[in-house]
């Protein structure tokens, strides 16, 4: 009975239908704390385009397929949303290694990739090709706005602490480069790399204890970041020595860490309450009445990615993926953070992010001193970005 | 680093010790006598985390936790009395599957109820704050967990000594036939074990609330790391159990402490790897009395019977003029479908008629792949000559680890290729420079004349299919019956001459060999290859490829590993809980067709 | 001539010496019996014997190789068959199956992974010979124990042997069939000019088959001889038949 229903739903799901298919893969069951507002924001902003007409006249459709959460299922996956579905675009992935798996799908496929949230710098530069473009600032981006503040304290000796995977050895590489180049007498005086979701949080905070750092940069985020926070805390590590954590300020991340939450750490972030632009305001109240929800960093990014798209298709005004790309390059659209450009040296969009501080506010986390800071800003010179991106 | 360093991560390791030794002897409590391999223990101890934390905030946090254990404890004696119950007499392994199904279920439960987000909870009344120790300060909590480790050893210890039901069990653990002649209820002793294990797994779980938070990562991390405490305690051993919690936390804490912290990554199973090698079974374990029902005594279906023939040869027609009837897509889930029943088969060569229990299978189906990566994008050969040349290195890796695995026997085999699956998963992790580290490859695509995805099918059939009747014919060649014969009698193999380690030793090179031209296959049709491929998920996914398919049988791993892919990719497609889903049809098959799909397809002897 | 010698055996676990200073030696074409009571070292005897396990002291010719520390496969390539006290067949296979698997071992022709696994003619004569051959299809795993250890014994004789170890052949069988198994291996060594060393426990069939009589008691051989002899020993009737002759 069960394979029935089953078969009956892939039927109808097959079925043909008018409206101009975009094709999302993501990995909603291993990161469903990140993905499941990134799905309802990627459903607003697709109920707000059908509700305006569409593109190009047609109905705007959205066929989202789970990835697994491997970069061997998620290529399934895409050929399947590309040879069952005919979608016309592909969009979406977490995890830097699905993303770069499935944007060298696209290349050989010859599809639009819109890489919603992987932050690898590798997709835009080292293996950056013709059919990528990635919305989030990289990890490079997020690491260099944290830079002027970190320069800023003069602190003399740093310690680092990073998930031991692609992203927390990207982030340590870049934080170590563009500190030492705004402050060349900076020293590192630890690093440490903790297995990714299994952080051995006492030794990790004894560790860097017993390294008498005056300064600490932590990329780690989820449940190594609330353990790593309890565990400091109690051992009061965080007391006289200033923070720097990447995407801590994330709802997604911060909201978990309730009364836990360390004052004053510099962060990458959301602060969603407080951003008082009009086009967040428009964004927060449409997206608070449509869910009855709050939006996170992921609701921002699904209902930009989608709003991309159909922008591409608005200015190619045709379907045919090299025309896409071609809109892709260079495409300047309006978005909750402001105005945003996908370059054409790169494929990067300029999405920016807030930089501000942790502060704790009755029972929650809250940022504090936050400012924007656009991502434009934070990219390497181009010369540089040329280099790296030898397609 | 100092010595009050050392002192301070002494303690932190004995802190970790505890509550990694509380889920590990439950583990080990239920193996011993059930010889249940439970998968879903991790599972136990994450739902423990939940329901703690769930509960402290309605009850307070020192009521939360007996509860939240009591409650697993009632979790554990339903899965036991409605479930497990029913197959332990199935073949072997046979639980496994169940058990995994279960924490596919579970999983999909907690989300359900308790939603996407990590749960940190309270910190513990009473001892929430830190004391001075040696200049540092360490927390109250760990100290009352170092405490609690060693009283709950104890009291096991007692119980096990002291009572009549604890004489019971540990006599159902040395032999459950002598057991069963002293009188002993079998299956209440059975569903008391269970429901301990998975209350002490429950508490494990809900002791950890304070120092992380709970999350639906929890269950897989926590159910690797208890298998390798008890396998390398010893199976069934409870102070082995403790021994071992103490000495890997020990040893992750000090990789940490002194620098090393990116060995943490692989520490336990390199700990794992050299205890098994130099005591074959465990740290204070002893060797196990050979399985009574193994539950392979049958043969693998007739051959040549004519029906096998002709039901393979319309098989493979079908599947040769499907190209022209079928979409791409269905292309490309056949070929993914064509490469898992060929990496099924290969793993079911050695378990099936050669008895040797493989979790780590997945190594040789990543070297293969990554073998084929590095010759394609490093440009030493042509696609067509990596694809020759890529399953060698499998073979070569099968034939290192090979020699070490057929020199123990049963799970002890098992962890080994497990803990050597991990220590090649960790070094495909962390060697950026040759493996592109966490990210993997991109751009190994097929060679042009192979690149559409017909062309690529058909390389794919003709490969799988030649391999598979190779095992179907190996199976049935003398090579075929002296595995089966030192499977059947170690003892009576050697002494007809049969050297049953070089045979078993050459049958896991072959499958070895095997996986390895799959993974090579896998690595040029997706055009990536990540270390994924060579992780416990993989392997886990290969078991119960064989497992569905029915290990009695010849040609179950082929419809385990389409029905498997097929189920994946159907559920994942259309429904939220596809993994609940998945577990739930699992558990139905496990239930209705102990002996596996396959054995639909054979004769009723 | 003798086809075994053994000389100056020992071992011991732990603290227990269960075989000690042993030697004594099987003539070529005789049935030779070890009798003795329970946890006299007859079985680890055996094992040493036969390669299962490693001696701590002691010499082992075969004819006159020295066969010490060779595993149980080389000895059966050198002539020496055994059968186990628990029987011990290839459960998954037919009973022909088993005896060709041995048949194809004994040859050192089972590395073929491409050829097929064909009846032949040798394994029938042996089917034959252990009167199996009317159940050569039929799975071991469903025989009677009896049939079972018939088997075992055709096993055995596929490598050829020149020597016979045989732990307790007839123990789980009933009287009738005792005779039965007892009275074919005689038969087919004498025909074959096999030598065999058997154990047993049922003293009519040790008087009744065997050419001469060994008899161990803790780990040390107290006697030897020819049945008649043996069985008139004092120290013999002291530790040994005395218990038998109360049980009959």
């Amino acid at each position: 009975m069960r394979f029935l229903i089953l078969f009956a739903l892939f039927v109808a799901s097959s079925a043909f239908s008018q409206a101009i298919k975009i094709g999302e893969l993501n990995s909603y069951k291993v990161f469903p704390a990140f993905l499941d507002p990134y799905k309802k924001g990627m459903q607003l902003a697709l109920e707000e385009i059908n509700a305006a007409g569409g593109v190009l006249g047609r109905k705007l459709e959205l066929v989202t397929r789970d990835d697994g959460g491997n970069p061997g299922d998620a290529v399934r996956v895409a050929e399947e949303l590309i040879s069952r579905e005919n979608v016309a675009v592909l969009m979406g992935t977490f995890a830097s290694n699905v993303g770069l798996a499935v944007s060298n799908l696209a290349a050989q496929r010859k599809i639009l990739f819109v890489a919603s949230e992987p932050l690898t710098d590798k997709i835009v530069w080292e293996n950056g090709n013709r059919y990528t473009f990635r919305l989030r600032p990289s990890t490079y981006m997020q690491t260099a706005m944290l830079i002027p503040e970190a320069a800023k304290l003069k602190k003399k000796r740093w310690a680092i602490v990073y998930p031991n995977y692609e992203y927390g050895q990207s982030a340590a590489a870049s934080f170590k480069k563009l500190l030492k180049a705004a402050q060349p007498d900076v020293e590192f005086v630890a690093e440490l790399a903790s297995p990714l979701g299994k952080i051995d949080a006492g030794a990790v905070v004894q560790a860097l204890a017993d390294a008498k750092p005056d300064a600490i940069f932590s990329s780690l985020f989820a449940a190594d970041l609330q353990t790593f926070v309890r565990e400091g805390n109690t051992r009061g590590l965080f007391k006289s020595t200033p923070v720097f954590n990447l995407l801590a300020g994330e709802p997604e991340y911060l909201d978990t860490l309730k009364e836990e939450t360390p004052d004053g750490w510099w962060v990458t972030g959301y602060p969603w309450r407080e951003i008082n632009t009009p086009e967040h305001q428009r964004f927060l109240s449409a997206y608070q009445k449509r869910w009855n929800d709050y939006p996170r960093q992921g609701s921002v990014v699904g209902y930009v990615a989608v709003h991309a798209v159909a922008e591409a298709i608005k200015k190619a005004k045709t379907m045919d993926t090299e025309k896409l790309v071609e809109a892709m390059k260079g495409l300047q659209m309006g978005t909750p953070f402001g105005p945003i450009a996908w370059r054409a040296l790169d494929h990067q969009s300029t999405m920016g992010a807030y930089v501000g501080q942790l502060a704790r506010k009755g029972s929650q986390g809250a940022m504090v001193n936050w400012r924007f800071s656009d991502g434009a800003r934070f990219l390497p010179p181009d010369e540089e970005v040329k280099f790296l991106r030898r397609e | 680093m100092s010595w009050e360093s050392i002192l301070i991560q002494l303690l932190n390791g004995l802190a970790g010790a505890s509550s990694l030794f509380l889920v590990a002897a439950g583990l080990s409590l239920i193996f011993g006598v059930t010889r249940i391999v439970n998968f879903a223990h991790g599972s136990l101890y994450m739902l423990g985390m939940y329901l703690a934390v769930w509960l402290s905030g309605r009850v307070g946090f020192w009521v939360a936790v007996p509860l939240a254990a009591v409650s697993v404890g009632l979790v554990g004696f339903f899965i036991e009395f409605f479930l497990l119950k029913k197959i332990y007499k199935a073949p072997e392994l046979l639980q496994l599957l169940a058990t995994f199904a279960l924490a596919l279920v579970i999983k999909d439960a907690a989300l359900w109820a308790w939603g996407p987000e990590d749960m940190l909870g309270p910190r513990a009344p009473g001892f929430s704050g830190a004391v001075n120790i040696a200049g540092s300060a360490v927390p109250q909590y760990d100290l009352l967990l170092i405490l609690l480790g060693p009283l709950v050893l104890v009291f096991l210890q007692l119980v096990l000594s002291k009572t009549r039901w604890g004489i019971l069990v540990r006599a159902a653990s040395e032999d459950r036939e002598m057991a069963g002649a002293l009188g002993v209820n079998q299956r209440w002793l059975f569903t008391g074990v269970f429901v301990l294990g998975a209350l002490l797994a429950g508490l494990g779980g809900a002791l950890q609330i304070p120092r992380e938070p709970a999350s639906l990562n929890v269950d897989l991390r926590v159910i690797s790391d208890a298998f390798v405490v008890v396998v390398v305690g010893g199976l069934g051993s409870i102070p082995g159990a403790f021994l071992a919690a103490l000495l890997i936390a020990e040893a992750k804490a000090f990789c940490t402490g002194l620098g090393y912290s990116e060995a943490t990554l692989v520490i336990e199973f390199v700990i794992m790897a050299a205890v098994l090698v130099w005591r074959p079974w465990g740290l204070l374990g002893r060797a196990q009395a050979p399985a009574k029902n193994p539950g392979f005594a049958q043969a693998p279906a007739e051959f040549p019977a004519r029906k096998v023939f002709i039901a393979g040869a319309v098989l493979l027609a079908v599947l040769a003029l499907l190209p022209v009837a079928a979409g791409g897509y269905t292309l490309v889930l056949l070929t993914d479908m064509l490469v898992f029943a060929l990496f099924a088969t290969s793993l079911h060569f050695i378990m099936g008629p050669g008895g040797l229990y493989s979790f780590g299978h997945a190594a040789y189906f990543g070297i293969g792949a990554y073998a084929a990566g590095i010759l394609v994008l490093n440009k030493i050969t042509t696609m067509e000559f990596a694809l020759a040349l890529a399953p060698l290195a499998a073979g070569l890796g099968a034939l290192l680890f090979g020699w070490f695995c057929v020199r123990l026997s049963g799970v002890y085999s098992a962890m080994l290729t497990l803990a050597f699956a991990q220590i090649a998963w960790s070094a495909a992790f962390q060697w950026n420079a040759l493996t592109g580290g966490s990210n993997g490859m991109v751009g190994i695509w097929p060679a042009p004349w192979l690149a559409s995805k017909t062309a690529y099918y058909y390389l794919t059939l003709i490969l799988c299919a030649a391999a598979i009747s190779f095992f179907w014919r190996a199976i049935h060649s003398p090579f075929g019956y002296a595995l089966r014969a030192g499977r059947d009698s170690p003892q009576r193999a050697d002494a007809s001459g049969i050297d049953v380690r070089a045979v078993q030793w050459a049958a896991f090179t072959i499958a070895g060999l095997a996986a390895g031209v799959a993974g090579s296959l896998y690595a040029f049709s997706k055009g990536s290859i990540s270390p994924e491929s060579l992780g416990i998920q993989r392997s886990v996914d290969g078991l119960v490829m064989v497992m569905l398919g029915g290990i009695q049988t010849l040609t179950g791993p082929l419809w385990g590993a389409a029905l498997f892919t097929w189920l994946q990719d159907a559920t994942a497609r259309n429904l939220d809980y596809w993994r609940a889903v998945t577990g739930m049809v699992i558990l139905a098959l496990v239930l209705l067709l102990p002996n596996g799909i396959g054995s639909f397809f054979q004769k009723k002897k | 001539m003798n086809i075994l010698a053994v000389r100056n055996l020992s071992k011991a676990f732990g603290g227990v010496q269960a075989v000690r200073d042993v030697s004594f030696s099987v003539a070529a074409g005789e049935l030779l019996a070890m009798i003795g009571p329970n946890g006299a070292g007859k079985t680890t005897c055996f094992n040493l014997v036969g390669g299962q396990l490693p001696p701590d002291a002691g010499e082992l010719f075969l004819e006159e190789r020295n066969i010490l520390g060779r595993p149980p496969r080389e000895l059966c390539r050198l002539g020496v068959g055994r059968t186990f006290q628990v029987a011990a067949a290839f459960i998954s296979m037919t009973v022909r199956e088993n005896v060709q698997v041995a048949v194809l071992a004994g040859e050192q022709r089972l590395n073929s992974a491409f050829s097929t696994f064909e009846r032949n003619d040798k394994t029938e004569q042996i089917l034959l010979q252990v009167g199996m051959d009317a159940q050569a299809d039929r799975l071991c795993a469903e025989l009677a124990y009896g049939d079972l250890k018939r088997v075992e014994l055709a096993i055995a004789l596929a490598s050829r042997p020149r020597l016979l170890l045989m732990d307790e052949p007839t123990a789980g069988m009933a009287p009738a069939e005792r005779h039965g198994l007892m009275a074919l291996v005689k038969e087919i060594a004498k025909e074959k000019g096999i030598s065999v060393l058997f154990t047993e426990h049922d003293m009519d069939v040790v008087f009744q088959y065997a050419d001469r009589v060994m008899v161990l008691s803790e780990g040390e051989i107290i006697a030897q001889g020819n049945p008649a002899d043996v069985r008139a020993d004092p120290r013999v009737r002291r530790v040994y038949l005395g218990e038998e002759a109360a049980h009959a």
